[in-house]
């Protein structure tokens, strides 16, 4: 084997370019008397050697990531439909501006994560302090809370909550015990993105994890210091603790901004695929879906594709420009 | 002397002491209280579906209550087989795809990070760079190439296109977690493998992937868990109704029957639920570490 790598790397050591082209692995046998004593010989081994085991991550790069998302972008200028498309320049993006539908589904994405995301990482904190102060069980509730956010993507807890929150679902069924009467709310265009939000909401248990974590990276001296100084329990939260804690909020808070945007299951489970009604939880993918894999306008969908990344590149970045403003990271390190 | 020192701040701590002692049981008390509310609050539709499955249809309309009056047993066999195949063909066809993914992210994944962690190799922190980048990539991007592209190989209504990627290490979460996990190990453990005349490959086998069993544990079932909730890339691979995998049987299941027959439906939902359950039961320990340390559900 080694001596197969060191004629190889030999062979290939004058090619210009520092990495090597995902080629094919390495031919099984190829006797090669070259000499095996030479400058650079560890050092090409060790390139040789890193280029075969980063081989199928390189070529997933450019055959799975990269390459479709050049293509994506050109196809965003085509009018491609099943095998057959021609280039049409920015008409896709032309057409976007006075689609009225694709506009409610930005405005449908963006009430969705801007109201789901501050809520669940308020209630992921919240738990997460409260879960912090060493109780007995608290094993147990971090379970209990955590477990949602394990279910809450699949099919099944979708269909959970198309009866929960239906006409005469469980939560009709309660409120009918305390005397209120209530309306379908999956098939009510005015609360029909509420419950997905409350779904959205219920999962809050992996932020809250993470929030645990870094609640244990504060070191125990700083409460001491606060407490010596005079500091109160209110006082020592809102000086040590939350200032802190500024890192992970502002980690979980990206993190959980490109996730939403990026939703699909439950809203397409909850409305039968159709975004409905009167396209109330249309997100973004849904409509992306709707576009390209129903009507096949893969040109428009691709488009659409590149909104959606821009969106979040957009949000992503906004949030980094702001984190300057209230992300307190310390000195040390 | 002695008395003094004794005697003058022995009082005011005991009573203090005692003061916290109520303060605390009572403030443990109400913590322990709101939790478990919010605990019942929270796991209350959870447990009502499971005990839906076993209520006959007007019972699941009518008692929110967690305890069927009539235990209807039925549902599940009628859940079962209520869809062109039994259950069972749509359970082993989840399975197959989870295991080729497992497989794959468990190798690919950790070669890549090997090579990361431990190799010196050009342009490194540029393709370290991309890698952590095609983590927050959204596969709405990617998806129509894609499709595309496994169009023309023939392999849409195959399971090739859900497995191939995970080969190719494109979950590129898991390279992340198992670099940020082999660079813990200490580095001598490869160095004396190297003058024990061990190679890079006998070294990725016999040294790292031994000390990396948490990490491949955490890998194998974030993969589990993921690709059996997995309905988007099944939904736009998989139309042949003998491919359908469990999630694709029960939106079938709910769009054609099942708002008739919620509680056949609710079985069904419980099946699907329950390997994850068992996952969660058994693998907490690792889906915690797993999050904690980088931070993806």
């Amino acid at each position: 084997m080694t001596d197969n790598d060191v004629a190889v790397v030999r062979a290939k050591r004058r090619s210009p370019g520092p990495p090597p082209e995902p080629a094919p692995p390495a031919p099984a046998q190829r006797p090669d008397p070259a000499p095996r004593k030479g400058r650079g010989t560890i050092k090409s081994r060790e390139r040789w050697a890193a280029l075969s085991f980063m081989s199928p991550w390189i070529i997933g790069l450019l055959a799975i990531t990269i390459g479709p998302m050049v293509a994506s972008f050109y196809l965003s200028f085509t009018d491609y439909s099943l095998g057959y498309g021609e280039w049409v320049g920015g008409e896709n993006y032309a057409r976007m501006l006075d689609d009225p539908r694709l506009a409610n589904a930005v405005k449908v994405t963006a009430v969705y994560t801007f109201v789901s995301v501050p809520l669940q990482l308020a209630a992921a904190l919240l738990l997460a302090i409260v879960l912090d102060r060493g109780l007995r069980g608290m094993a147990f509730y971090r379970s209990v809370f955590y477990l949602p956010s394990l279910l809450g993507g699949s099919v099944a807890i979708a269909i959970m909550w198309r009866q929960i929150f239906g006409t005469e679902g469980l939560v009709n069924q309660l409120l009918a015990l305390l005397g209120i009467e209530g309306v379908g709310w999956v098939s009510h265009p005015d609360y029909a993105l509420g419950t997905l939000i409350i779904l959205h909401v219920w999962t809050f248990g992996s932020p809250m994890i993470i929030f645990l974590a870094g609640l244990r990276q504060i070191p125990t001296m700083y409460y001491e210091a606060a407490k010596v100084d005079g500091a109160g329990p209110m006082r020592r939260f809102w000086s040590v603790t939350i200032p802190l804690l500024t890192p992970i909020i502002f980690f979980n808070l990206v993190l959980q901004i490109i996730n939403s945007f990026q939703s699909f299951t439950q809203a397409f489970i909850i409305s039968s695929g159709q975004g409905g009604p009167a396209d109330s939880t249309m997100f973004l993918t849904l409509y992306l879906y709707d576009q390209g894999f129903t009507q096949f306008d893969m040109g428009y969908a691709s488009a659409i594709a590149w909104l959606l990344l821009a969106i979040i590149a957009i949000f992503t970045a906004l949030n980094f420009l702001m984190s300057k403003f209230w992300v307190f990271y310390g000195d040390n390190d | 002397m002695a008395t003094t020192t004794e005697t003058i701040p022995a009082p005011a701590p005991t009573r203090r002491r005692a003061e916290r002692g109520a303060a605390t049981g009572l403030r443990r008390f109400v913590f322990h209280l709101l939790l478990t509310i919010a605990a019942m609050i929270m796991i209350y539709p959870l447990l009502w579906m499971l005990s839906a499955s076993f209520k006959p249809i007007d019972e699941i309309f009518a008692d929110p209550g967690l305890l069927p009056n009539t235990w209807e047993w039925s549902n599940y066999a009628e859940g079962w087989n209520a869809l062109p195949h039994p259950f069972e063909k749509y359970i082993w066809n989840s399975m197959v795809i989870v295991a080729g993914s497992i497989v794959g992210n468990l190798v690919s994944c950790s070669m890549a990070a090997y090579a990361f962690a431990r190799l010196r190799f050009p342009m490194r922190g540029m393709l370290f760079a991309v890698m952590l980048g095609t983590i927050m990539l959204p596969i709405h991007v990617v998806i129509i190439p894609q499709y595309i592209l496994f169009n023309n190989l023939g392999w849409v209504d195959t399971f090739w296109p859900l497995i191939v990627p995970k080969l190719l290490a494109t979950d590129a979460f898991f390279v992340f977690l198992m670099v940020q996990f082999i660079r813990g190990l200490p580095r001598e453990l490869d160095e004396a493998a190297s003058i024990d005349g061990c190679g890079y490959w006998g070294t990725y086998l016999r040294i790292i992937m031994p000390l990396c069993m948490p990490a491949l544990a955490t890998t194998a079932i974030f993969t589990f868990i993921w690709t059996w909730n997995d309905f988007y890339s099944q939904l736009i691979y998989l139309r042949d109704v003998d491919l359908q995998t469990v999630p694709l049987a029960l939106r079938l299941f709910m769009d054609s029957t099942g708002t008739t027959n919620w509680g056949a439906l609710f079985a069904m939902s419980i099946v699907a639920l329950g390997p994850i359950f068992g996952f969660f039961l058994a693998g907490q320990r690792y889906l915690v570490r797993g999050i904690a340390t980088t931070g993806i559900k």
